[in-house]
């Protein structure tokens, strides 16, 4: 598909121009929905469409007051507050334990490989709606099955923050370990057995050796495992109460319940994040790429 | 023979490698234990709950023990009401069950099977207190003042001897003394028993028992409870409650599974349910033909697009990747709002279309809350996990394939079809898997914009666990729904490999 040759037929040249068109449209619909809401967010009416001041370009049809009203209105700013508190844990918790399972899952001898990696890809795989069923059940009732029957705990974890917190870290578990083993794979380990060799000890190899090296692969996993506690509404619908009520949440009662234009400003900054996300993500990958490239074979 | 070698420490080098190779792996089990008992308790024992429940029965067991038991010797396909001793047994149940409030617990779940039941179980605990059966305890009083004794009860329910010969009335005195710690905070020793303890007692006496104090029966005139239960609601005298109150019976069940796909225990048997009742075969059906809708849409938006990514220069393709990559990092809800407004009727999309004129302005197109608008909205969401596993595919084929096609004679179609699509084959089997399992378990973009024709069975798992509170069928649904994306998930590993899951391109 590099350019037309000079001797193409006129048919050859209408399918090259009308192929060019459908990919087009295509690239329309997969960004133009993303893209038209920005416009829409800045409407000084309460409505869902372009205004006539609007398409006239007349400053009057625009306005900001969506965005103050998501940073005076109690309700969103309490959401985001919650989302704050919650994603940021959420991801450590996932990328401290991901990590360390990485590291022991890219060495030679592991038993039972595959099964492990089942096991810890698994959150990704299952739907979420069954993911929040199960801890639904679990939370409100957690209990330690031993063969003799159920030891059932005294405490619930359904409706408080830590429980928000471990249902979100273990959905963020596969991102972390999936991002990192493949960092891992171009990993030399000749490297750890010279620092061992100058005397460094496991954990100074570790974090003088081994961590600057894998640290792109964990940064985006650590991303990855963000954005899905960030973005994630399923499970905080079951597990959380009102008390954890996030961002997310708050925008699928609004679309839900009261359609608020509110929304419209709340999803142009969200897109505005994960803009920056995206490019930290792609600056990142290019930079293990680069390390990894240096590092010999 | 050969001696040994032996390593630096003295031992064989064999036994020493070994040790050191033991030493590797249990290091490595040790760096991945810590995230995979982080991983069972938070994530697998969750789903083994739900797999659990799907299954689990002991409501009716555990609140009506003793009913349980009596309805052994009733034959459910008699046609007939159980006698009397079914009726005593399920008083004293009942009238614990109400102190214990879970009488209502036990309706809500017998009326999944029966309606009309909910109400009976609330009607009767609120009349169960007040039978007739005063007149055992009067009599019992009358007989002898020690029966009215609550210290001399509690030493005779600790005479072995004198529990062997009363079992009804140890049980329901056993019983009744633990709902008075547990529910009423009270001491036994302090409480006279109540009067379906006394019942229980006249029923011992009246088979026979030997009395710690002997009184005569003889002159008590019965209460039928089988007539009392009938007064507050003739729905007790039907056959049809009990057999469902027998079916149920066990402490499992696979009733909910044959909930979930329509069928019901009926008299004889597994039967369908009625008519009006079969929604789920229709939903799952419903579930699967959309699933495979978006995945074709993807496949048909996917294909295209990929190709025209894989075959531009570097340059040019990475910046239209970002096209591709920014929907795929926008948040879900960001997404599913986007198409709430565009696809409204009052919106962008059909504003637009009144303008040009294909759309008359009273005649707008009804574009949401129905299957038009979550296969449009899931198509959008999940383009990207087509166009990636696709391209990746489709950068290992080398260009120059189709030019010695080409030069080979063939047209323009044959090369693409014959060569090029073939190889592409494994980069459309990844991506339709994949769109289809996460398509399979949506829930918040039909719940948004399918109205009630264009939701799937997921949105009826969660309306189960939050409006109807019908935990267990939620369970059901949700195990087949977890059968049927894990057999795809295995398939998925058998093409694709879970190792090689690539994530943002």
């Amino acid at each position: 598909m590099s350019g037309l040759p000079p001797y193409a037929t006129t048919g050859q040249r209408a399918w090259y121009y009308s192929f060019r068109v459908i990919c087009g449209l295509i690239f329309f619909f997969l960004i133009a929905p993303i893209i038209v809401i920005i416009p829409l967010s800045f409407n000084a009416q309460d409505f869902f469409t372009f205004t006539p001041e609007m398409l006239a370009f007349d400053p009057a049809g625009y306005s900001t007051k969506h965005y103050e009203d998501f940073f005076t209105n109690s309700d969103w700013q309490l959401a985001l507050k919650n989302s704050l508190k919650i994603a940021p844990v959420a991801t450590l918790l996932s990328v401290s334990l991901g990590t360390l399972a990485a590291i022991g899952l890219s060495q030679s001898h592991v038993p039972f490989r595959r099964a492990i990696m089942a096991i810890l890809i698994s959150p990704m795989i299952v739907p979420l709606i069954i993911s929040a069923t199960g801890m639904y059940f679990f939370y409100s009732n957690p209990y330690i099955p031993t063969p003799f029957g159920k030891i059932e705990l005294p405490f619930t974890l359904t409706g408080t923050y830590l429980g928000v917190v471990l249902a979100h870290a273990a959905l963020g578990i596969p991102f972390v370990i999936i991002t990192v083993t493949a960092t891992l794979v171009g990993f030399d380990n000749s490297l750890t057995r010279a620092a061992a060799n100058m005397g460094a000890g496991p954990v100074t190899t570790f974090f003088r050796v081994q961590m600057p090296l894998i640290l792109p692969g964990v940064v985006s996993g650590g991303l990855f495992a963000f954005i899905t506690s960030f973005d994630e509404v399923v499970v905080v619908l079951f597990v959380g109460s009102a008390g954890q009520k996030t961002l997310p949440w708050q925008m699928f009662t609004g679309l839900r319940e009261q359609i608020s234009p509110t929304i419209l400003a709340v999803a142009t900054i969200l897109i505005a994040v994960s803009i920056v996300l995206l490019f930290v993500v792609e600056l990142l990958r290019r930079r293990s790429e680069r390390l990894r490239g240096m590092s010999p074979s | 023979m050969s001696e040994p070698v032996i390593a630096a420490d003295g031992r064989p080098l064999k036994a020493s490698l070994n040790r050191a190779l033991r030493r590797q792996k249990m290091r490595a089990l040790a760096l991945i234990a810590p995230l995979l008992i982080f991983i069972l308790v938070s994530f697998v024992m969750p789903i083994a709950d739900m797999l659990f429940r799907s299954v689990e029965n002991e409501i009716v067991s555990e609140t009506l023990p003793r009913t349980v038991a009596a309805l052994d010797a009733w034959d459910a396909g008699s046609g007939e009401t159980p006698d009397e001793d079914v009726f005593n047994a399920l008083y004293t149940d009942m009238a614990l069950a109400v102190e214990y409030k879970s009488h209502t617990r036990l309706g809500s779940r017998l009326n999944y099977e029966t309606t009309g039941i909910a109400s009976l179980f609330r009607k009767s605990g609120r009349r169960v207190g007040k039978f007739d059966t005063d007149v055992y305890t009067k009599a019992f009083q009358d007989a002898d003042p020690r029966y009215a004794d609550p210290q001399q009860w509690v030493a005779w329910m600790a005479d072995d001897s004198i529990r062997a010969k009363l079992p009804m009335t140890t049980s329901a005195y056993d019983d009744w003394a633990k709902m008075i710690v547990e529910a009423e905070n009270d001491v036994p020793s302090e409480e006279e028993p109540w009067d379906f303890v006394y019942s229980a007692l006249y029923n011992d006496a009246v088979s026979g028992a030997e009395l710690p104090v002997s009184v005569d029966v003889s002159g008590i005139t019965p209460v039928s409870l089988r007539t009392a239960f009938g007064d507050i609601d003739d729905k007790w005298l039907n056959p049809n409650v009990w057999r469902t109150i027998k079916t149920y019976s066990p402490r499992y069940t696979d009733g909910y599974f044959l909930n979930s796909v329509d069928l019901m225990k009926g008299a004889e048997g597994v039967e369908a349910r009625p008519e009006n009742e079969q929604i789920y075969i229709t939903l799952f059906i419903r579930t699967m033909i959309m699933s495979l809708s978006i995945m074709g849409m993807c496949v048909l938006l996917g294909y295209p697009i990929a190709w025209l990514l894989a075959n531009l220069k570097d340059r040019t393709a990475n910046l239209l990747m970002i096209l591709v990559l920014l929907p795929f990092w926008t948040s879900l809800l960001v997404r599913t709002s986007a198409w709430k407004v565009l696809l409204q009727q009052q919106g962008v999309i059909n504003d637009i279309l009144v303008w040009i004129g294909i759309v008359a302005d009273d005649n707008r197109l009804e574009l949401i809350n129905n299957q038009t608008g979550t296969i449009i909205a899931m198509t959008h969401i999940l383009l990207p996990f087509m166009i990636l596993p696709l391209y990746s595919v489709m950068k290992t084929i080398p260009p120059s394939y189709l030019r010695a096609a080409k030069s080979l004679g063939a047209t323009n179609w044959t090369a693409f079809w014959r060569v090029y699509f073939p190889q592409s084959v494994p980069g459309i089997g990844a991506g339709c898997i994949l769109v289809f399992i996460l398509a399979i378990g949506y829930y918040i973009t039909p719940e948004l914009v399918g109205g009630t024709k264009g939701v799937f069975i997921s949105n009826r798992i969660a309306y189960h666990i939050s409006s109807s509170l019908n935990w267990g069928l939620a369970a059901a649904l949700g195990t087949i729904l977890l059968t049927i994306v894990m057999v795809l998930y295995w398939v998925y590993d058998k093409i694709v490999g879970i190792d090689n899951v690539k994530l943002g391109g």
